[in-house]
């Protein structure tokens, strides 16, 4: 356990290494979503009840349209250089080529968060910084970790990769979408946690049932 | 008692490998001993590097069973994986990290203790000691084939295999790769490797397999004696395919 723990890190730790020399996805994933964030603020009156309303929705559809940007690319770099190959030549399980590719996902989508949710705060004039919004950021960001992983390894060698990820992508994650947008609209609200936990235990058990079944999947995807 | 399956080191059998119409590998056997330096020859095309491939576990055949060091490599791929090294056409590096940094992290991906150690041996071997530290997008293509076959040497592989390791090397760093696989030769482990250099392969071989169209067309235990007429069947469909693409045209 403590082994496969390890290798798990070891990949995720080379892939934030390779980010923080490159700044490929985190720039690219931030600087879209800022960019839908800028957009929506210019396009919508946003008095304080407009803003409760519809913040939450803009927030989450940016960071998910953002996120496929960056998914695409962090995959597309491991194919580029063959080193997936190398990768898969090394005596460990494909699930744990996965899980630490998954890893990496996690780690620059919460980096490119920690940009976005602040200034989100700012141009809406909404309270976002609650336990509760950092639990709903996790949780969605670990679920779109999950499915984009596997969809990012399905769509790498397709021509059109582009194009195929976010269609593959979106439709599955629009649960976890639904959970992100409806929890986060409570802390803007100001509700408790009791308000939220369906929606936070909708985002767990989509968490949980993605991981193991991309884990299990991605062996399948690797081989040719 | 040892069975005459954990003497081999390769042991390949009715193995096919189609890319959609095309049929690359077509019911190949093989078996090769251990202790051995294997060359497979063959023109472009002929299946080598697709051979080496799936004794690598990066592709799968279509039908068809493989067993390396006496070990059914479909039933387990990561023990069989922990055998063998590989060094193939792509050096497979992470081009922003350093030569170090590649070094250290494929040893983690082997579960490798000892590590500054290991990549002091080997980088010394190969002669990248000079470079370690220098990104890998900065090295000639020769330079990084070496980093790549310091990897492959990093966990002492029970199989070697090697595609193409000459190409892209100058004569110092021939003679180097040489010296390495004499060296595995005489440690008792086995070199599988492709080549276009035939009569260079031939002195360094214990046995040779020609592929003829994704068969074994010719196979020698004593290559330096059969060289004649190893160097007739490898010219012989040379000259064929060479027709067969012009008369294509």
């Amino acid at each position: 356990m403590r082994g496969s723990l390890a290798i798990i890190w070891a990949i995720g730790r080379k892939d934030l290494l390779l980010e923080i020399r490159n700044k490929d996805v985190v720039v690219a994933v931030a600087g879209f979503a800022l960019l839908v964030l800028v957009i929506f603020t210019f396009a919508i009156d946003l008095n304080q009840g407009n803003a409760k309303l519809v913040g939450p929705g803009v927030l989450w559809a940016g960071i998910a349209f953002a996120g496929v940007t960056g998914l695409n690319r962090a995959f597309a770099l491991e194919v580029e250089g063959n080193t997936l190959e190398a990768l898969m030549l090394a005596p460990i399980s494909r699930d744990l080529i996965y899980l630490g590719k998954a890893l990496g996902n996690f780690l620059f989508i919460t980096v490119a968060q920690i940009i976005v949710i602040p200034v989100f705060a700012v141009l809406f004039n909404l309270v976002v910084f609650r336990w509760e919004m950092l639990a709903i950021s996790l949780l969605t960001t670990l679920g779109f970790a999950a499915v984009g992983t596997l969809f990012a390894a399905m769509s790498v060698r397709i021509r059109a990769r582009e194009v195929m990820l976010p269609l593959l992508f979106l439709p599955v994650v629009t649960p976890l979408l639904m959970a992100a947008v409806e929890s986060t609209s409570h802390v803007v609200n100001g509700r408790s946690w009791s308000d939220m936990a369906q929606w936070l235990q909708l985002a767990v058990a989509f968490d949980v049932a993605f991981l193991v079944v991309s884990a299990f999947i991605f062996q399948y995807i690797l081989e040719d | 008692m040892v069975s005459q399956s954990t003497q081999l080191a390769v042991k390949v059998e009715s193995i096919v490998k189609n890319f959609g119409d095309t049929a690359v590998l077509r019911e190949l056997d093989l078996s090769l001993p251990t202790g051995e330096v294997t060359v497979l020859l063959g023109t472009n095309g002929a299946g080598k590097s697709t051979l080496l491939r799936i004794l690598a576990m990066l592709t799968q055949p279509d039908s068809g069973t493989i067993e390396i060091m006496g070990t059914d490599v479909s039933k387990n791929g990561p023990a069989v994986r922990a055998l063998t090294g590989s060094a193939l056409h792509s050096p497979m590096l992470y081009a922003g990290m350093t030569v170090r940094e590649n070094l250290m992290f494929f040893a983690e991906m082997y579960r490798l203790t000892g590590v500054d150690e290991l990549i002091a041996q080997n980088s010394s071997k190969v002669g990248i000691e000079p470079r370690l530290d220098d990104r890998v997008r900065t090295l000639s293509h020769g330079f990084q084939k070496r980093v790549a076959l310091a990897r492959a040497l990093m966990h002492e592989p029970q199989l070697l295999l090697l595609d193409e390791p000459e190409s892209g090397l100058d004569s110092q760093s021939v003679e180097m790769l040489d010296r390495i696989i004499d060296e595995y030769r005489s440690s008792g482990r086995t070199v599988v490797m492709t080549t276009h250099i035939v009569e260079h392969a031939l002195d360094l071989a214990d046995c040779a397999v020609v592929l003829l169209g994704g068969r074994v067309g010719f196979n020698s235990d004593s290559p330096k004696q059969d060289q004649a007429a190893i160097q007739e069947v490898y010219s012989a469909h040379s000259e064929s395919t060479y027709s067969r693409a012009a008369g294509a045209q």
